[in-house]
This record gives structure tokens, C-alpha cells and sequence, in this order.
């Protein structure tokens, strides 16, 4: 215990100690939480709109009128040509092509009915497949409103339908924040586990401290707790400030108990900082060691759910998930965060969190030779 | 010409000797190819969903068989009663549930109007939205189909073309942005630290007494890593092509050009980080931090520039990789020709001068 | 065993693939002596060292240290013995009074003990004004002392010091091997490396290694006089010359 402890003081002193790691302490959470969530609105909004009129009657001009009246389009510009308008889509002027027919509103009145046509540029798939979404439905709505306009009195026998209202819980205002922050704690957490840990042994390693450390009866358990716990507070501090600035900048407190968090974040960071150990005692230079686990780090983070959700993965892919400790806390922290879920509500992924974290420490451990 | 092609062949036996390195500047390209291409995708299928159906008439079962055969949706649960849905929300086992009321067929035929809910876990608002979008078009169509009844008066309808990328596949806008990132790691960060790890270990002394110009030795340094970055831009081509199905609808030789100036554009500022910074770590955390990060975040391919508060988007003209993104999606996506992108190899190509430039006078500098 | 050996060695061989760095070694050095183990770079004398101190397992052979099996016990020997390696291996980040609260530590020394070691070693090193400064500020010589004291904390029975005057100007040296032959008053068994052939003179007995071969073992003074030679350099040349193999 006395051993333990001696050790633990001279980590802190150490970490205290380097300027390198109290900057990445503080501006990590700070840079990433404020310029992360600004940069990563995913929500589809502006899209860019070329018209091609040939109608040009009252209602086409209505109806382009109540597109540009949302906040999801904006009007670029009206052309005379469907080319002239593809031209704005090659320059990425535009993202979306409406052309409305020259008889549009003769054929409404005439025909019952009339078709628009819209061409999307496609490249961002999430981004079409929306905004001709929302465009339909903008549309319909329209349609919705000449009906009722012109059919002065009600049909004697109205058609039966359905309506279908949507409802959004957990976040009413489909704020893309309220989404993403929770995620870039993960991110913030995970990041500054595995790279410290990793980075630490491997620099004793390099500078040749690890040799007398190794000659002494220490034990290799109090040997890499004495690395973990350090970092373990690190992590759990960050977790704090990430917290606080995701409260005081974006007003996110989370739905759940704050302990359920601090609760999962302990048991998660073990398994991190396991992986870093273990990635530590395979590398033998910073820079095998630095580029071991931002390799690691880029996959399991890709693969962690924060930008797209797990279930739209292949198989292959989803069972990956399974092994990324990553995608637990990710899940947990937007479970507790927005949905307010409680501990026992968590409870599998605690459990399987916590066989991540022995595992991976106890590998780490056997792994760390002192002798060759 | 001869010492410098000594030199050439010493970088090369330092690039080949490291295996795990090599390993890592290989995988990486692969893996993330594999994992951009099929796994991150925002493609909705197979989405848990619950059903609360209150009526429990023929209607309501006609629905729900159709939200069940649809390949976005996997029926899960069926709920008892409201109170059962927000336990099953806050366990993460559905993301949507779709409710009926009592008596639903009965209003249906006699009120003429009757509705359903829709509640959907906006935790993910794209993902609510686009769930919302599928359930409501599904429940619309049944309806359509049950009354086989005459079209509604004054219909609009409309027809839809997909542009460049019919299917919707996530992989045409990663490509491009995975090509830039690879490139920005095997140049910029990797020549970084080779350079600096010379000073660290005072060979680059060693090499500076010697009669060989200074600025050969450095781009000695480069041309290894310039080989390797084509062989990583054929391999992310291929890929692509093979196996993500993403084609190339332009100029190959254009685009390859293109990549090669992008190359060299992150060669200049490999240098220029090298030039700056003494430590192998330091060198690391520039190439992430100022490098990598801005490349993820400010080019466009992860993340839409267009959403972004105006000092991000300023800011994100300076990213080279924000150029480059551009013209490797308009020449391989779109098709275009190079009278489309002239403008943007402008930049990258002023950029690359620019950067050159510096470095050099810097490099000189530090000599003295 | 013998009781007067502190470590005694028999057949130690270390092969890394087909490149055997030490090859058969048998030798023992007795109790409270100061034994120099010498040998051109690359003789194979780091490599041995680091076996006998439990850092590297042997390919084969046995060896005693303090009363423990190489095999067996090679965490209890740890307890016996302190070390000083070719790299300097304090921590630069932290002040010599850390260094030795931490080292101290590690060997189980109470608060206590710590102190007093701590004030000793300030007074005996006259550290006065540098033991709250960084270690890194510390001039080489000064380094190279510390770590010896630190090494020398928990009174350990044998000592192992692998080049331990690398690029120390010659006061300092002088200086450091008075520490050794206080150490070695105490009771304290030295096993030490080096270059330095006015330095195998201080040595009670030498060893001499040449490609993993123990070539020589004896006091200066008779080795001089089997080889004919007038000094421990005479000596060491007459041997080295023999190599097959070196790294310069």
C-alpha cells in the first residue's frame, strides 16, 4: 500500500510537473467542445435552391414563395434552362433543382392534377434523401391549401383519412447539439486516457527509467496501478470540466443523475486506460505508441456511433460494436444525458464494460515484462 | 545528383526497416476505406420499433403488417399500455413507436378522420426525421391501397432525380475526404517526424557538416514518402472503384494529378512543421491538432461547411484539404472537366509555394 | 554453495537467435569486494549484467546472487541489490528529494529512514542549494553521484554499476570511486563495469570478457604479471586484440 502510494505521488508530481499535459488538460476540452459542436451540425438546413419556372403563373410563384419562406431552403436564383440551372449544381451553387412545367397551373385546374419535377444533388446521401423529404412535404401542403381554397364547400362525403402526427422526445427541438455534445465528451474522455497512458510507459521506456524501476521488488500490479489511478482522475476531472462547459455553453444538464455518469465514466475509464497500457507494453518508441492508438482510437471513435447511428451498420460492423468500448459510452452518455435513464436501465453495459476493463488490464499486466 | 540518390536510398531503408509503421501507413488507408465505404452509413433499415395499438381492429393490423414488412423497420414490441413506452425509449430498445388509438377503424369509417402518433427518439434528429418521413409514407400508402378510391382533386405530384449518386450511398461523399486524410497522415505528420527525429538524435548535425546543400538532404527526405503517397492514392482509387463501387467519372489523369499536387502541398507542410519544432512530440501534436483535426472538421466531408457560424466558415478556406476535397469530388463524382476546378488548383498550388517558401527561408534561417 | 561468495555464477549463457552474446561464464566474486568486469564494447558485459541484476532471462547456466536462485528468486535478489545503468535513470522532472522519497519508497523505507537518508546524502553530496531544483539542472558529475547514492539507499548487499563514470571529468571520478570504496568498507559488494583502465587498477580482482568469453580473472597485480604487461592497459590490449567481434 505504502509502495502504491509512493508511486501515485510521483505520477502527480510528474503530470503536474509537464507543461505539455496540463495544456492538453485544459484546451482538449475546451477546443473541442466549443468548435466540435459548432462544426458538427449535420442538421439539414440551407438547402440551396435553383428554380426553373416555365410557368411563371400566380400559383407557381406562390408556391416557390412558400419554399424559401422556411428555414430549410434558400433561394439561389431562377433560371430559364434546366442546364443553366445543372451548371449551379456542377459549381456546388446550388444543391437542389426544382422546375415546375409551363402549363403547371392550367393542368391543376384542368387535369385534376400536375407534376413538378426536382433533380438533387446526391453526393451527401443524408442531405438529398432529406431535402426532397422536406420539399415533398412542403409541397403537399401547398396542395393541401389550393384544395381548400378551391374547393369552396366541402365535399358532401369528405375522404376518410388518416392523419399522422410525429412527436419528438428527449429533445423536443431537434437541437443537433443536445446530440453531439454528449458524444465529444466520450471523444474528450477516451482520447486523453488512451494517448496519456500509452505515452507514459513508453517514455520511461525511451529515457531508460523503466530499467531501474525494474530492478527494484516492485510489483508489476502496483506498477501499473501506480500509472492507472493517475490517469483515472485526469479522466474523470476532464469528464467534470467537459461536463461544466456543456451546462454553462450549451445549458445541457443531463436528464439523468449525474452519479449514474461518474458511475459508468469510472468502470469505462479503466477499460481505456487498460487498452493504453496494453498498447504501451507492445510499442517501444512515442511514435509507434502515439500512432498504435490514434490508429485504434480513429476506428473504435468511427465506429463508436457519434456520427452515424450503429443500427444502419452492416452486420460485420455491428458486431465490431460489440468490442468497442467506445459505443457503450457513447450509447450511455445520450441514454443518461437526454433520455434520463437510470443505472438500472445501464446495467448491461456496465457489466460489460467492466469485463472490458479486466480483461484488458489484466493482459496489459501479463504483457508488461520486467524481465526480457 | 549521386549523393543525392544516396540519400534517397538511406530514407527508403529507414521507411522499410520499421514494419509497424509501414504496417500502419498501409492499414490505415484500407481500413478506413472499409469503414467510411460500408459502415458509416446513415441509411435507415431494420430500426427497432414499438407498436401500441390500442384498437386492435383489422385496420390497425393492415399497418402494422406493413410497417413490419418494410426493410426500414423491425417490429420488436408490442406495448400495453403508455407507460411502457418511455422505460423502453430510455433502455435504448427502440428509437420509434407508433401508436393507435381506440376504435380506430370505427373513426376511420364513420368520423372520417382519425390520426396517429408518432413518437420518435429525437436524440438523433436526422434520424427522427427520416424515421418520421418513412413511417408517414408507409401509413399513407396503406391507406392509399385500401380504398383503391379516385386520386384526390388538384393532385400535385412530383418526380425526383438523384444526381451523381442515385443510390444514396454514404461512400460517394467519404472518398474524396478519406483520400485527403490519408495523404495529410502519410505526408505531412510522418515526414514531420522524420525530419525531426533527425535533430533529435543529432544525425541532421552529422548531415548538415557534410558537403551536401541543406535543402537536397530535405527533399531527400520527401521522396519516399511521395512514392508511398502514390501507391496509397492507387490504392484508395481501386478500392473505391472495386470494391465501394464508387466510380470515376472523370479524367483519371487529371484526378491523379490533382492528388499529387495535393501531395506535394502536404509535403511543404510536413516541412514546414519540421522547420518549426524541435521534438518528435511536438511534431505529433501539431500534425493533429493543426493538421488533422482542421482536416476532419473544416473540409467539408465530414461535417457541412454551409452549417457552420461564419468565422468556421472563413476559417475553412484555409484548410488545403478543404480545396482539394472540392476538386476530387467534382472530377471524380461529377465528372468534370478541369475548367471546373482551375480556380481551386490555383489555390492549392499558390499554398504549396507559399509553404515551400517558408519553410525554406526558415530552414536557412536556423542553419545560420 | 560458498558463503563467502556474494555472487557466484556457473555456465550463464545468453543467446539472442544465433548470436550467443555470453557464452559459458563461471566465476564468483566474494563478499565485500570490489570485482571490475571488463571488456571491449560489445563483449557481452551490459548483457551479463543485466541477467545477474533479474532485467534479462538467462538461455541457460546458473547463478547465486545473495543467497538467491537467478531462477526462483529473482524478486527476492531485487530486494538485495541496487543498480546503476548506462542510461541516467533518475527522473529529470524531479527534484533529488523526490528522486529519493520515490527510490526510497519503492524499497520500503519509512518516512523516517527517508528523512534521515535524505539529510545525509544532502550534506554528504552538499546538495544544499540543489536538492529542491529539478534534476535536470544537475551537472553530469553531480547526476552520477546521485543516482550511485539513490542506488546505494536501502544498503544494499551487492551493488551493480554499468559504466558508471561514462563522460565524468576526472575529480569527479576520483570523487565517485571514494564512494565506491566507502561502500565497500561497509560491507557492501561492488560489481562494476568500465572503460576506465586506471580504474580496474582501484579494483580488488578484474575480469576481463572477450566475445562473451570470460578471458581473465585475477587481481590487477597478478594479471599484470601473467601478461607480462606494465599496466591494466598492457593488460586489457593484450586481450582485446584477440576479439573477433566489435561494434566500432
Amino acid at each position: 500500500m505504502r509502495v502504491l502510494r509512493i508511486l501515485l505521488e510521483k505520477e502527480f508530481r510528474q503530470v503536474f510537473r509537464d507543461p505539455a499535459i496540463l495544456r492538453i488538460i485544459f484546451l482538449m476540452p475546451i477546443i473541442q467542445l466549443l468548435i466540435m459542436p459548432l462544426a458538427a451540425d449535420y442538421e439539414v438546413k440551407n438547402i440551396k435552391l435553383c428554380v426553373v419556372d416555365f410557368d411563371r403563373s400566380s400559383y407557381s410563384q406562390k408556391l416557390v414563395n412558400k419554399i424559401a419562406a422556411t428555414k430549410y431552403f434558400q433561394l439561389v436564383d431562377y433560371t430559364d434552362s434546366y442546364q443553366k440551372a445543372l451548371i449551379y449544381i456542377e459549381k456546388d451553387e446550388a444543391d437542389l433543382v426544382l422546375q415546375i412545367p409551363s402549363s403547371f397551373e392550367k393542368q391543376l385546374v384542368k387535369e385534376d392534377q400536375a407534376t413538378v419535377f426536382m433533380a438533387l444533388n446526391a453526393i451527401n446521401g443524408v442531405k438529398a434523401n432529406l431535402g426532397g423529404a422536406y420539399l415533398r412535404s412542403i409541397i403537399g401542403d401547398f396542395n393541401r391549401e389550393i384544395r381548400l381554397e378551391w374547393l369552396q364547400f366541402p365535399r358532401l362525403s369528405p375522404q376518410p383519412t388518416i392523419q399522422v402526427s410525429a412527436i419528438n422526445w428527449f429533445n423536443p427541438l431537434m437541437n443537433y447539439q443536445v446530440f453531439m455534445v454528449p458524444g465529444i465528451l466520450v471523444i474528450l474522455v477516451t482520447m486523453v486516457g488512451a494517448f496519456l497512458s500509452a505515452l507514459n510507459i513508453v517514455k520511461e521506456k525511451e529515457i531508460g527509467t523503466i530499467e531501474q524501476i525494474n530492478v527494484t521488488p516492485i510489483r508489476k500490479y502496483q506498477f501499473i496501478l501506480g500509472k492507472l489511478i493517475p490517469f483515472w482522475v485526469l479522466g474523470l476531472i476532464i469528464l467534470t470540466i467537459g461536463l461544466i462547459i456543456s451546462w454553462v455553453v450549451y445549458g445541457i444538464v443531463p436528464a439523468g443523475n449525474v452519479f449514474t455518469i461518474y458511475i459508468f465514466a469510472a468502470v469505462y475509464l479503466l477499460a481505456v486506460l487498460g487498452m493504453g497500457l496494453l498498447v504501451s507494453t507492445f510499442a517501444n518508441t512515442q511514435q509507434q505508441a502515439m500512432l498504435l492508438s490514434f490508429f485504434l482510437m480513429m476506428t473504435f471513435i468511427l465506429l463508436g456511433g457519434l456520427y452515424t447511428s450503429i443500427d444502419s451498420m452492416p452486420p460485420w460492423a455491428q458486431t465490431f460494436t460489440k468490442f468497442n468500448p467506445v459505443s457503450y459510452f457513447i450509447e450511455v452518455m445520450r441514454m443518461v444525458v437526454l433520455k434520463g435513464s437510470s443505472l438500472y436501465d445501464i446495467r448491461n453495459h456496465l457489466f460489460i464494460v467492466f469485463v472490458f476493463a479486466v480483461v484488458l488490464n489484466s493482459f496489459a499486466v501479463w504483457n508488461y515484462k520486467k524481465r526480457s | 545528383m549521386k549523393q543525392f540518390l544516396f540519400f534517397v536510398q538511406k530514407e527508403f531503408y529507414h521507411l522499410l526497416r520499421d514494419r509497424r509503421t509501414l504496417f500502419i501507413l498501409f492499414g490505415m488507408p484500407l481500413m478506413q476505406i472499409l469503414i467510411f465505404g460500408f459502415a458509416l452509413t446513415n441509411e435507415v433499415k431494420n430500426t427497432r420499433i414499438a407498436i401500441l395499438d390500442n384498437s386492435r381492429d383489422e385496420t390497425t393490423a393492415g399497418i402494422i403488417h406493413q410497417l413490419e414488412a418494410s426493410r426500414y423497420f423491425d417490429v420488436v414490441k408490442n406495448i400495453r399500455g403508455y407507460g411502457e413506452l418511455e422505460p423502453a425509449f430510455q433502455e435504448g430498445k427502440i428509437k420509434l413507436a407508433v401508436v393507435f388509438p381506440s376504435r380506430f377503424q370505427y373513426a376511420l369509417s364513420h368520423e372520417n378522420s382519425v390520426s396517429v402518433q408518432l413518437i420518435a427518439d429525437a436524440t438523433d434528429p436526422n434520424v427522427a426525421n427520416t424515421l418520421a418521413n418513412y413511417a408517414t409514407a408507409i401509413i399513407m400508402d396503406y391507406q392509399k391501397n385500401m380504398k383503391g378510391q379516385q386520386d384526390f382533386p388538384y393532385t400535385i405530384n412530383t418526380e425526383m432525380r438523384m444526381l451523381y449518386n442515385p443510390q444514396l450511398k454514404g461512400s460517394y461523399n467519404f472518398v474524396p475526404g478519406v483520400m485527403a486524410m490519408v495523404l495529410m497522415l502519410v505526408c505531412a505528420m510522418m515526414t514531420s517526424i522524420s525530419i525531426v527525429r533527425e535533430k533529435e538524435m543529432g544525425t541532421m548535425e552529422i548531415i548538415l557538416v557534410s558537403p551536401i546543400v541543406p535543402i537536397r538532404v530535405v527533399i531527400a527526405k520527401m521522396v519516399p514518402y511521395f512514392l508511398l503517397s502514390g501507391v496509397n492514392i492507387g490504392s484508395i482509387l481501386i478500392l473505391s472503384v472495386f470494391v465501394l463501387d464508387v466510380p470515376i467519372q472523370g479524367n483519371l489523369v487529371l484526378l491523379v494529378s490533382e492528388c499529387l499536387l495535393f501531395t506535394v502541398t502536404v509535403l511543404a507542410l510536413g516541412l514546414l512543421i519540421s522547420s518549426v519544432t524541435d521534438s518528435q512530440q511536438t511534431a505529433m501534436l501539431i500534425s493533429l491538432m493543426g493538421l488533422f483535426l482542421p482536416t476532419i472538421m473544416l473540409s467539408g466531408f465530414m461535417f457541412p461547411v454551409e452549417n457552420m457560424p461564419w468565422p468556421l466558415q472563413i476559417l475553412s478556406n484555409i484548410v488545403p484539404a478543404k480545396w482539394f476535397y472540392y476538386i476530387v469530388k467534382n472530377i471524380m463524382i461529377k465528372g468534370l472537366s478541369f475548367g471546373y476546378v482551375w480556380k481551386e488548383t490555383l489555390v492549392l498550388t499558390g499554398m504549396t509555394i507559399f509553404f515551400m517558401l517558408v519553410s525554406i527561408k526558415k530552414f536557412k534561417t536556423r542553419l545560420e | 554453495m560458498n558463503d563467502d561468495h556474494a555472487i557466484s555464477v556457473s555456465q550463464l549463457t545468453k543467446r539472442f537467435g544465433s548470436f550467443t552474446a555470453v557464452d559459458a561464464v563461471t566465476f564468483n566474486v566474494k563478499r565485500g569486494e570490489i570485482f571490475g568486469f571488463l571488456g571491449a564494447n560489445g563483449a557481452g558485459k551490459t548483457t551479463a549484467m543485466r541477467m545477474l541484476c533479474g532485467l534479462s532471462f538467462p538461455t541457460s547456466g546458473q547463478a547465486t546472487i545473495a543467497g538467491f536462485d537467478l531462477y526462483r528468486d529473482a524478486e527476492k535478489i531485487k530486494k538485495s541489490i541496487g543498480y546503476m545503468s548506462q542510461k541516467f535513470s533518475l527522473y529529470e522532472d524531479l527534484t533529488p528529494r523526490e528522486n529519493i522519497r520515490f527510490y526510497g519508497g519503492i524499497y520500503g523505507l519509512t518516512d523516517q529512514q527517508i528523512k534521515s537518508k535524505t539529510d545525509f546524502m544532502v550534506d554528504h553530496l552538499h546538495l544544499e542549494n540543489q536538492v529542491d531544483n529539478l534534476v535536470k539542472s544537475l551537472p553530469l558529475g553531480w547526476k552520477q553521484k546521485l543516482s550511485f547514492s539513490v542506488a546505494m539507499l536501502h544498503q544494499p548487499k551487492i551493488v551493480f554499476l554499468d559504466e558508471p563514470t561514462g563522460g565524468v571529468d576526472p575529480v569527479t571520478r576520483r570523487e565517485f570511486w571514494m564512494m565506491i570504496y566507502e561502500a565497500a568498507h561497509e560491507g557492501t559488494t561492488v560489481f562494476v563495469t568500465t572503460h576506465y583502465m586506471d580504474e580496474a587498477e582501484y579494483c580488488d580482482r578484474v575480469s576481463i570478457m572477450v566475445d562473451g568469453r570470460l578471458d581473465a580473472l585475477d587481481t590487477p597485480l597478478e594479471l599484470k604479471r601473467k601478461f607480462n604487461a606494465p599496466s591494466m592497459e598492457e593488460v586489457f590490449i593484450q586481450l582485446a586484440r584477440k576479439a573477433k567481434r566489435s561494434d566500432n
